[in-house]
């Protein structure tokens, strides 16, 4: 079966986030006031498998693997399909 | 004795590796382009600075999943040094050869200057050359060398000796204002629990030659000579 996963991929909390800083300034100078901002990077995968857990299995080995970084990244997964 | 400098698409410090290698230390050294692996074994591995893939996902990340990696990993068991400068220090944290990762700084702009760092550990096979406290002279260039690892890592780290270098001012001494890029308690050189990976941040192929500035980092190229001459 098709699946349509998606994975985010966001720093932990409490790990520091200079490129959230640096577009929060931004976004000050366009005149926005903002309580906070934090940035998180999203992966759509088309992938083949048996079943819905057998996808976010894959997904959670990819995320292991190589799409999150586990001392600096938490990351959450939802399959659709 | 021969080194290998393993080049990834988007290195660009491996041939500055290679010619202070050969010609200022004068061993044999082998530029080995990622995609034909390592075919005899090495004593030492240079894995260059650069942007390998474009830094795309995290710096380091897509070249540390490339089958040459399973090459380095096996010398590495072996015992052969394995060093890795800048975007190569990126690529063995994210190998897992090294804990902890080397992330965005944190003012997030390239800083390209020479700094000052401390010798912490002179027993390695890479800082050997050095006495314990020495403060050498060095260049950084990177926008994400900020040193980042769990608390339990960076206090294991810290009980095993494994910190080669920190940060530092003029003096030695190790200050919030002579840390670049916010790295962990000023961190910018990492040994392996074997000691024979080093990761690190400044460039020593910069660093190698009296005219540009500094003869300091050759220091590390010659504590890895002298360790595998004594090896042998």
């Amino acid at each position: 079966m098709k699946f349509d996963v998606t994975i985010t991929i966001a720093l932990k909390e409490g790990m520091l986030d200079p490129e959230a800083t640096a577009i929060r300034n931004a976004i000050a100078n366009l005149g926005y006031r903002t309580e906070s901002l934090r940035t998180a990077r999203l992966f759509r995968i088309r992938l083949d498998a048996p079943d819905r857990e057998a996808a976010k299995a894959i997904a959670q080995k990819m995320c292991e693997r190589l799409l999150a970084n586990p001392v600096i990244h938490r990351y959450e997964i939802e399959v659709a399909g | 004795m021969r080194f290998a400098v393993i080049r990834f698409g988007g290195s660009n410090c491996d041939r500055d590796v290679q010619y202070v290698l050969s010609d200022v230390c004068g061993v044999d050294t082998d530029l080995i382009w990622y995609k034909e692996r390592l075919l005899r074994s090495y004593d030492a591995l240079v894995l260059p600075g650069g942007f390998s893939y474009g830094d795309y996902l995290r710096a380091g990340a897509i070249a540390a999943r490339t089958p040459i990696m399973d090459d380095v990993t096996r010398h590495a068991a072996n015992g052969a040094l394995v060093l890795g400068i800048c975007n190569g220090a990126q690529i063995l944290a994210e190998s897992g050869l090294v804990p902890g990762v080397f992330t965005i700084n944190a003012y997030p702009k390239f800083i390209c200057r020479w700094v000052r760092v401390r010798v912490e550990n002179a027993t390695s096979p890479f800082t050997s050359e050095f006495r314990k406290g020495d403060v050498i002279s060095i260049p950084i260039a990177h926008a994400e060398g900020r040193y980042v690892a769990p608390a339990a890592a960076l206090a294991s780290l810290n009980r095993a000796d494994r910190v080669a270098f920190r940060f530092c001012d003029t003096n030695g001494k190790i200050t919030d204002g002579s840390n670049p890029n916010g790295a962990a308690e000023n961190i910018t050189g990492v040994l392996s629990d074997t000691g024979n990976v080093l990761a690190m941040m400044p460039h020593p192929e910069r660093s190698s030659e009296a005219v540009l500035g500094s003869t300091d980092g050759k220091k590390i190229f010659d504590s890895m000579i002298r360790h595998i001459e004594r090896k042998a």
